[in-house]
């Protein structure tokens, strides 16, 4: 397995976010964890790159355990952060914000220059040196995963990355995420939409009141109306 | 004509040393949030250490060298502080880094005499420019001309450190969005470590390139804090081209100052950034804030009145402490009227910082105004002592009331800032309008009337005044105006989408604790029988903000115990040792390292531990960016 989580709980001060959350993901997959607004997708990102001060459980990445490292040093074993805010470095360029997620090569994945993002982002290429803080919803989505592909990661934790983009846009990120999958990159993105998961998905998890409470593949999930009722329709 | 052509260049000249130290306080304060005050105590001691080491090492290497050694030497020291200190409180509250660099600020005075002396150090001449160039019969020193060059070179090769290294990215990056850069990989720890380092080599090198110019003395490092504060507002905290254009502003103010208003030169820098402020809040060069940071923590113990118990056991205290005339000598009463009136003075800013959430830096300067008050009043018009007592304290919350009012349009750091100004407006006029205020001499010969004069009776007055005040405050923070007071402390823009009227609220706090704050100071004007403009000076201001801090900031009760604390230690220390300020700041340093969250929250925290099992790791240590998804 690529990404093993085990018993993930979380907590923001008194409050109990994560209860016993648990999900694998393969070499090369692209998962899906579906769920509503603070079904805790965000939440469980955040707790598997150390963001989360107070969580416990256990973290398998690559087959070593990463639940208790400081985040720089999760991120540098290979696996990749896409925030949900995009959080962009609004005073730096575009190929600033590149700088900034550069890591070195990896063996075991797929090496990301800058000419090679380019050409994945085309929009990217014709803005280098146009601060971030002066670009499109859109534009600064691809630009945050351009920069962690920067860090050439083996795995991607993408959060609800068609979040507030335009039909047009999401077309080019399903392309993206797609040609990441080629190029063997594991992804898990968390999605509210189930037509964009089905589009890039192998399997789905759901997430509801910070508990998993399905998981198969997308054509298990399909056969299951219930569920996705239930859980996932507004 | 070319006199002041030679004044131009000699505000040029000290702007360079300025500006350097300002863009490593501007720097440090990008990367970490840290309001470094050991920032002048980093120039001061790079002033020393350059100082010892051009004594030794011979010859213009040797004096050269012997900057640049100093500088890294210093730096190196800056890197330990960092390390051993800042490290584990990056995430205590807002402001707690401030007290810890305030503590060592206050060993460092102590230290650079003990090993250096009491005495002004003059310093060898710069090989190469000992002499003066003759400008149409004005002499211009030669290192002067030196150093108007070598501030443009510095800013240069800052602007390419950060725009054209990896380093500089990673830290504008961290600038904007710290948790984002590690979440992309990068070590943040060795990043602000290298900040600091940076920062404090550059506070470092602006002390030892002083050593031709002035003489070296333990007191440089206020002075030149305030200015290099001063300095970053006006720039733009964060903006190292900022940075340089307020330092030769300030610089020339002081040059031109002095020759057009020698009355109020002092007051001049401070007006011109009061102005900025006002016209642009973030100074010339910054960026307005991006969004508010959360408060920190305020949600874990949610504030509560007394009970009824508790209420007994605080009455019970009080009783106790109204009997200390039956055993304690006059001395002792002396303190004990002046530990009640400082309890006063940090109630009163904690009404201000912790329910209000406005950390002001310059406090002081309505429990000064309050004892003018109290000296004009009962010194020139005559008035007997409990009239004064009632209308004393009215300056206060007039000053107030109008600085208040320009205050409470900023918020944070520019807040404290601007606060800071006014406070040194009032303490030049003070300093300076000799013929009103006696200037440095003061007004001396204020005594209460024989009502209150036994130091049994004067203790009585203070403590009971004490009390009132901390029930009254106490009593409005769980009033309808504090908890209107709280919403706009936690977020301005919700309370007023439900109608509440900001800043009018934080305005009326404002005065309400300048008023509070003159109340002691004018109690305080007739404990000493004078008053000087020390009163309403700047370590005032920062010993009432260590008296908040160190009771604990969230805490509701905690600037009493803060107060007692530190000024029965202050007054205890100063009676029994020579390095007071040594083991004052090593005790502070102690405090914020073990205890985050101040006395009375670590007891609030024992208490709630006790009563349940807490929730798996500490919640004081969550970090301030988490928000529940």
């Amino acid at each position: 397995m690529k990404l093993t989580v085990q018993d993930l709980n979380s907590h923001y001060g008194p409050a109990h976010i994560l209860f016993d959350i648990g999900f694998e993901v393969g070499e090369g997959e692209v998962v899906a964890l579906l769920g509503r607004n603070g079904a805790g997708k965000s939440t469980t990102f955040r707790s598997i790159v150390g963001l989360v001060a107070q969580r416990s459980g256990r973290i398998t990445f690559e087959g070593k355990d990463v639940s208790t490292k400081p985040t720089h040093e999760i991120v540098r074993e290979g696996l990749g952060y896409v925030p949900e805010e995009r959080r962009i470095f609004t005073d730096l360029t575009v190929e600033e914000n590149l700088e900034v997620g550069r890591q070195p090569k990896r063996p075991n994945a797929p090496h990301w220059t800058r000419e090679k993002l380019f050409a994945l982002f085309p929009n990217l290429g014709e803005m280098k040196n146009r601060p971030g803080g002066r670009m499109s919803g859109g534009e600064q989505q691809m630009l945050t995963i351009a920069r962690t592909l920067m860090g050439n990661p083996s795995l991607v934790l993408l959060d609800e990355p068609s979040e507030g983009l335009s039909p047009k846009i999401v077309e080019q990120m399903v392309d993206a995420i797609l040609t990441m999958k080629k190029e063997g990159v594991s992804i898990v993105v968390s999605e509210q939409n189930l037509h964009f998961a089905r589009l890039i998905s192998d399997r789905a998890y759901i997430i509801e009141r910070g508990r998993i409470c399905f998981g198969g593949t997308m054509a298990e999930l399909d056969a299951r109306p219930d569920i996705r009722d239930a859980h996932l329709s507004l | 004509m070319a006199f002041y052509v030679v004044q131009f260049l000699t505000g040029l000249a000290s702007a360079a040393s300025l500006f350097l130290v300002a863009s490593g306080l501007s720097i440090i304060f990008g990367v970490t949030r840290i309001v470094n005050f050991a920032h002048g105590a980093f120039y001061m001691i790079g002033a020393y250490i350059a100082f010892t080491l051009t004594e030794r090492l011979s010859g213009a290497f040797g004096f050269w060298g012997g900057i640049v050694l100093a500088a890294l030497a210093v730096a190196l020291i800056g890197v330990i502080v960092e390390m051993v200190l800042l490290r584990r409180i990056y995430h205590a509250p807002e402001l707690f880094q401030l007290l810890a660099t305030f503590g060592l600020t206050l060993m460092v005075e102590d230290l650079v005499v003990l090993i250096w002396g009491p005495d002004d150090l003059v310093g060898r001449r710069a090989p190469g420019f000992k002499g003066a160039i003759d400008f149409f019969g004005q002499n211009i020193p030669s290192y002067d001309l030196f150093l108007i060059v070598l501030g443009p070179v510095v800013l240069g090769i800052l602007w390419l450190l950060f725009q054209r290294t990896r380093w500089g990215v990673l830290v504008r990056a961290a600038t904007q969005d710290r948790d984002m850069v590690a979440a992309l990989g990068v070590n943040q720890k060795w990043l602000f470590t290298s900040v600091f380092a940076v920062g404090v080599f550059l506070a470092a090198l602006g002390g030892a390139l002083q050593i031709p110019r002035d003489a070296v003395h333990h007191a440089m490092d206020l002075r030149i804090i305030v200015e290099v504060f001063v300095v970053v507002v006006i720039g733009g905290l964060g903006s190292i081209v900022g940075a340089f254009v307020a330092a030769v502003l300030v610089s020339e103010l002081n040059a031109f100052g002095i020759l057009i208003f020698p009355k109020i030169s002092i007051i001049l820098v401070f007006l011109v950034m009061a102005v900025v402020l006002i016209v642009r809040p973030w100074g010339l060069f910054g960026k307005p804030e991006a969004a508010a940071r959360k408060t920190p923590g305020l949600t874990v113990n949610p504030w509560r009145p007394l009970t009824s118990n508790e209420r007994l056991m605080a009455l019970a205290a009080l009783v106790v402490a109204a009997m200390l005339p039956l055993f304690a000598g006059n001395y002792l009463l002396t303190v004990g009227s002046e530990i009640a009136i400082f309890v006063i003075f940090a109630v009163s800013l904690h009404f201000l910082m912790s329910v209000g959430g406005l950390a002001s830096f310059g406090h002081a300067a309505y429990f000064g105004l309050g004892a003018y008050g109290i000296a004009f009043l009962a010194k020139m018009a005559g008035l007997p002592m409990i009239v004064c007592l009632l209308l004393g304290p009215l300056l206060g919350c007039m000053g107030a009331a109008v600085f208040g009012f320009f205050a409470v349009q900023l918020s944070g750091v520019y807040f404290a800032m601007l606060t800071l100004a006014f406070a040194q407006i009032v303490w030049s006029i003070a300093f300076q309008w000799v013929n009103v205020t006696g200037g440095d001499n003061g007004i001396l010969g204020l005594w209460p009337s024989s009502w209150a004069a036994s130091p049994s009776r004067f203790y009585w007055l203070a403590l009971g005044v004490a009390a009132l005040v901390t029930v009254a405050l106490r009593a409005m923070v769980f009033s309808p105006f504090g908890y209107a007071l709280r919403a706009t402390r936690d977020s301005v823009l919700r309370s007023e989408a439900i109608g509440i009227d900001a800043k009018r609220i934080q305005w009326t706090a404002f005065v309400i604790a300048g008023t509070t704050a003159g109340i002691g100071g004018a109690l305080f004007a007739y404990l000493k029988g004078s008053v000087f403009p020390d009163n309403l000076g700047i370590s005032l201001s920062v010993d009432a903000l260590v008296m908040v801090l160190l009771g604990g900031v969230e805490t509701v009760s905690g600037a009493v115990i803060g107060a007692i604390v530190y000024k029965a230690l202050n007054i205890w220390l100063v009676s029994q040792t020579d390095l007071s300020k040594l083991v004052l700041g090593g005790f502070i340093m102690l405090i914020v390292v073990v205890f985050p969250k101040g006395i009375v929250g670590m007891l609030e925290m024992l208490a709630q531990r006790r009563k349940k099992a807490s929730p798996p790791g500490s919640p004081l240590l969550a970090k301030p960016i988490e928000s529940a998804e």
